[in-house]
């Protein structure tokens, strides 16, 4: 693989709480490619979306970004990195304003042009059917209505890097069909990297390419979706995928 | 003279709007919401550090604001007396027995209130508005700002909550303003003085208009807690 194939690349990345959570030897993450992370509550999976999105310093280890450590913030770097990824949270908070104005929001941090934010929303409401929502405030969208909201506007900016932490958890199945499509769709049209972190091992099988699987924050597997489903190596995967691992 | 002729009499000072009295509820209103305006714009941005800070981080700090909170304003009013009166480090200035002595005292009285309020406001949703801001891009100016937007209700809660507090104490602005007539004297020290002399219906006028501001900046706080709708509708 060469290095401008990798996006993201984690190296002895560790994160201690009371215990450590996390541990992480190495990780590459392939430009263009869906992955997902899929493992028991408590594997360390969100830990490990919140430490690449800068949320929370890891205790030890780098995040490189397209090459780069992230942990070095010379001259507002940090905030240049932050601005080409994004994370979408399980629960995602709208602010208190119209649902167009939730969708702009990324796009006025980064200063686009009135006209252009304008475009992008009505394109992206139109994406996430909601385009007749467009006026609405955000406090009376449904929970799915809310997620697609979320998705429009973390993708709104066109990150090189899309993190999703659960994005389908409680939602109904027309909702996660929607979300699954679209997450789909923006893969292939714009070839962005997605990682979408997963309780569903069937959603995983569905919509990645490539699948982690972790357990008590380390990772024990990790290759092309049908290879780990089908004849994974560790006996914890298997247990996993085959529905047997109890949590 | 019975309850109800003081009241009647009380309601034609009002009617008639007798100049004493209204003088007195103008330099009233222009004492308290000067004092909470200058309370706001240094308590919102000491709340709003706060509440996005881990608790445990400060602890100590949310300790003295929640002790200030219940601050008697004779207490508040002792300590700007002390600051300015002749003798003190400010006597300079002669600001004894003026209105600015008394806006300083309500400031005193507002700021931990609006900061303390601020701060729990804050606290229950700020880490979560900080980190989607944070996940969309924002820069740390856009950030404050978004998490202060985010929480307006709870701030014009802590707010209104301020002029609840200081329009209706007495004891710092007697301390401080000495209750001198149509230079110092606001509604709560004349409903003092009045009633002292045994003039009712301008003590009950006073009293009456101060009820009517205390139920509309309830009436405001109780829109606010309904996070800017009203809760029983």
């Amino acid at each position: 693989m060469s290095g401008k194939e990798i996006i993201l690349e984690v190296k002895n990345l560790s994160k201690v709480y009371e215990k450590e959570v996390l541990h992480i030897d190495q990780l590459s993450i392939r430009r263009g490619r869906i992955y997902g992370i899929i493992g028991p509550s408590g594997a360390g999976k969100s830990t490990l979306l919140r430490l690449v999105n800068m949320l929370e310093p890891p205790t030890g280890g780098e995040v490189y970004f397209q090459g780069r450590p992230i942990s070095i913030n010379v001259n507002g770097r940090a905030d240049a990195v932050r601005r080409e990824m994004t994370l979408v949270f399980q629960k995602p908070l709208l602010f208190g304003t119209s649902v167009e104005e939730n969708v702009a929001f990324g796009l006025k941090a980064r200063r686009f042009a009135r006209e252009e934010i304008r475009e992008r929303v009505d394109i992206l409401l139109g994406k996430v059917g909601l385009r007749e929502f467009a006026r609405r405030h955000a406090a009376t969208l449904s929970g799915g209505e809310a997620q697609r909201v979320a998705l429009a506007r973390a993708v709104a900016f066109e990150p090189a890097l899309l993190l999703l932490d659960e994005p389908t958890a409680n939602l109904d199945p027309s909702n996660v069909e929607l979300i699954e499509r679209l997450i789909m769709d923006l893969n292939r049209e714009t070839a962005m990297t997605i990682i979408i972190v997963t309780h569903n091992i069937f959603q995983a099988r569905r919509i990645a390419q490539e699948v982690i699987f972790m357990h008590e924050g380390r990772i024990i597997e990790a290759g092309e979706t049908e290879k780990v489903f089908t004849s994974p190596e560790d006996p914890r995967t298997r247990a996993f995928v085959e529905g047997r691992m109890v949590y | 003279m019975s309850l109800l002729e003081g009241v009647f009499k009380a309601f034609s000072l009002i009617l008639t709007l007798d100049p004493n009295l209204i003088r007195i509820v103008l330099l009233s209103l222009q004492v308290s919401l000067l004092a909470v305006v200058f309370a706001t714009l240094a308590g919102v941005p000491l709340g709003a550090y706060l509440g996005l800070k881990p608790p445990e981080r400060t602890r100590f700090v949310s300790k003295l604001l929640y002790t200030l909170m219940g601050l008697p304003p004779v207490v508040a009013g002792l300590v700007i007396y002390l600051l300015i009166s002749r003798m003190g480090p400010l006597g300079v200035l002669g600001l004894l027995y003026t209105p600015t002595a008394m806006i300083m005292a309500q400031f005193a009285l507002a700021v931990p209130i609006i900061a303390a309020l601020t701060m729990i406001g804050i606290r229950s949703r700020g880490k979560e508005v900080q980190e989607t801001a944070r996940t969309l891009g924002a820069d740390r100016i856009l950030i404050a700002w978004t998490v202060v937007r985010e929480s307006r209700f709870a701030i014009f809660g802590a707010v209104v909550t301020g002029l609840g507090r200081v329009i209706a104490e007495v004891g710092a602005v007697m301390i401080v303003g000495g209750n001198i007539e149509g230079h110092t004297r606001v509604m709560t020290t004349a409903i003092v003085l009045e009633t002292g002399k045994g003039n009712f219906e301008l003590a009950l006028g006073l009293g009456l208009i101060l009820l009517l501001i205390s139920f509309a900046i309830n009436s405001l706080l109780y829109y606010f807690q309904g996070g800017g709708k009203d809760i029983v509708r």
